[in-house]
């Protein structure tokens, strides 16, 4: 300990090879006495106070978390055009924004660009536009209230938006996503957590390979039940359509329709260039569209009536 | 016995002047609840901190089961909420932490504006500020889409139209944002990595700065 001997006053002396400087140091924290007013340190006078009013604020936060739980409505279907839109709340203000006609169509860009870009520019370069020594908020009338008339725009947009929206939701009978969902879950009509959503399992489709496919590919039942059979808008899927009806009622329903689907797609179909032949041979291969019994557990079960 | 070892530490790394930089300063009157109660305002500030903390730690454990792909996303946080232990929780506080830490920010922001404590020589932190506020923003609008519900694609469709409509940019924003010809698998990868890489780093690079400045400047005195 060589270093220890030299008088640490006359020379820079380090911890061993490193580049710490070796000094007696007092490392008491600093006294803040001497400063103005009722001044205490941060740590850990303050610093202690700060953690109970966070620990209050977080038990609050839980108890507001245990109680409500966050929503989730049923899986995004991107064909679905009757959804409502709706941002997080924070953002309604501007949207609502553009739904006036001087922010819309062709003033688009006052909507989109203009009034926002302004706005949070002059709150971003607020400093350098309020440039005058006064701070109180009343010494500062045009600052304050620019501010204030903002935030005035803000909650009424927001309010109109959001009283809009549940509007909208009555009027038409809706039931947000979530709260159906969660409603669901409840009565234990769907098993939440383990498969997709709102539609079960994905049904396979049975005997791909089969010239069955091909030849639904090539009729007129693809433009609405759609080319991977899952069906679309108000058409049903197809997938599995052999647990719910027969050969002989599928035969019926290419003939003469079901419900909101008009008849005549058998005659169509051959119209298109497809023969009598093979509609009978897409009738028996989607009479072999069954459900397999470990899949779609939900899916009704199959009541073969023929 | 800890003083022992913080002493073992210091000598070899000097770590009091760190120390010191980060947490050994004074709090002064005026902006102290104890003294006058009307000081909570200055509390907004740490309390927006304090779910930024809850947000992050909340994010990396939902991360641990949120699989980022159309295929698997939706069923990936119905699974975390409903089967996963405290599942449920984790989701509840990053859900509701995200709408929190706007209202504190919100109240934060109206603080620094309406004690004018904005002003010199506090621009630069104000406009770091604004900077931090846009970028919260920007982790709200992306985190929406990930749990890949109906809400989620549908507003972010929308929001992206909007976006689209910004003359001259607007066509560039969407392909950045979208990544494709619709809302879609790559828009939900995108979106994955801007809510949990860019602007969290963005974020905190920026916390970083305004704490410095703060730390730096003190707090701005008595009105
Ligand atoms: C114009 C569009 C359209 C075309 C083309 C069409 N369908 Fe349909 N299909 C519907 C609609 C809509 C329904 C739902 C009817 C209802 O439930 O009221 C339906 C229902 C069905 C059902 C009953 C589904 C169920 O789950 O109960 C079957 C089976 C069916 N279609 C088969 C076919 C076949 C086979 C073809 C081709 C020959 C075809 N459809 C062509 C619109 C169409
Ligand atoms: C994640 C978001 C933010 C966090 C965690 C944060 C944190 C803090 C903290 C802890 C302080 C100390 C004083 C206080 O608590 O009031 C502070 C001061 C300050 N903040 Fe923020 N802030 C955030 C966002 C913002 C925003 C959006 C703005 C404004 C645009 C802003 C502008 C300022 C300014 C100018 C100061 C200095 C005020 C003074 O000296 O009186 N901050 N911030």
């Amino acid at each position: 300990m060589a270093s220890d001997q030299r008088k640490s006053d006359e020379k820079i002396v380090y911890v061993g090879d490193s580049r710490v400087r070796k000094y007696t140091k007092n490392n008491v924290p600093r006294d803040f006495s001497a400063y103005p007013g009722k001044s205490e340190p941060f740590v850990p006078n303050f610093l202690l106070k700060e953690w109970m009013v966070g620990a209050v604020v977080l038990m609050g936060f839980m108890v507001l978390i245990a109680s409500h739980d966050p929503p989730l409505g049923y899986e995004a279907d991107p064909t679905n055009t009757s959804f409502i839109p709706m941002p997080d709340w924070y953002f309604l203000f501007m949207y609502q924004l553009l739904k006036y006609p001087y922010m819309a169509d062709e003033f688009l860009v006052f909507g989109t660009v203009i009034v926002p870009g302004l706005a949070f520019g002059g709150l971003l370069l607020a400093p350098f536009l309020d440039t005058g020594p006064e701070r109180r908020w009343y010494k500062r009338p045009i600052a304050s209230s620019l501010m204030f008339v903002g935030l005035i725009a803000i909650f009424y947009l927001t309010y109109v938006s959001w009283t809009n929206y549940q509007k909208t939701l009555e009027e038409q009978g809706i039931v947000p996503e979530h709260i159906e969902r969660a409603e669901r879950i409840k009565q234990g009509q769907i098993e939440p957590g383990t498969s997709g959503g709102q539609e079960d399992e994905p049904i396979a489709i049975v005997d791909e390979d089969d010239e069955g496919y091909d030849i639904y590919q090539r009729s007129a039942c693809v433009a609405c039940h759609a080319a991977d059979m899952n069906g679309q808008a108000n058409a049903p899927s197809l997938r599995g359509i052999g647990s719910k009806y027969s050969r002989e009622e599928l035969e019926d329903i290419m003939r003469n329709g079901i419900g909101t689907m008009p008849g005549g797609f058998w005659d169509q179909s051959i119209d298109a260039g497809l023969t009598e032949e093979e509609m009978h041979h897409l009738a028996d291969w989607l009479a072999r569209q069954v459900v397999p019994d470990d899949g779609g557990g939900e899916e009704e079960a199959a009541e073969p009536e023929a | 016995m800890i003083k022992r070892i913080y002493n073992w530490i210091d000598e070899r790394l000097d770590i009091t002047p760190m120390w010191r930089d980060v947490a050994d300063h004074e709090v002064p009157e005026h902006v102290n609840p104890a003294h006058h109660f009307s000081a909570f305002v200055y509390c907004f500030g740490g309390l927006t901190f304090f779910i930024t903390v809850i947000q992050i730690l909340s994010g990396m454990f939902l991360t641990m089961y949120y699989v980022p792909d159309i295929i698997h996303a939706y069923a990936s946080v119905d699974h975390l909420q409903h089967k996963v232990a405290f599942g449920k929780l984790v989701r509840g506080m990053h859900h509701w932490g995200a709408s929190l830490v706007i209202v504190m920010m919100f109240l934060h922001t109206l603080r620094v504006f309406f004690t004018g404590a904005y002003k010199a020589p506090r621009e630069m932190n104000w406009v770091v500020g604004m900077l931090i506020f846009f970028v919260m923003l920007g982790l709200g609008f992306t985190g929406y889409l990930l749990p890949w519900d109906s809400k989620a694609y549908f507003a972010t469709m929308v929001g992206i139209q909007i976006a689209a409509s910004v003359p001259f940019i607007g066509d560039y924003i969407k392909d950045f944002l979208q990544g494709g010809d619709i809302v879609g698998a790559q828009t939900l990868t995108r979106f994955f990595a801007l809510h949990v890489f860019f602007l969290p780093a963005a974020l905190l690079a920026l916390l970083g700065v305004h704490f410095y400045m703060i730390r730096k400047q003190g707090i701005s005195g008595p009105l």
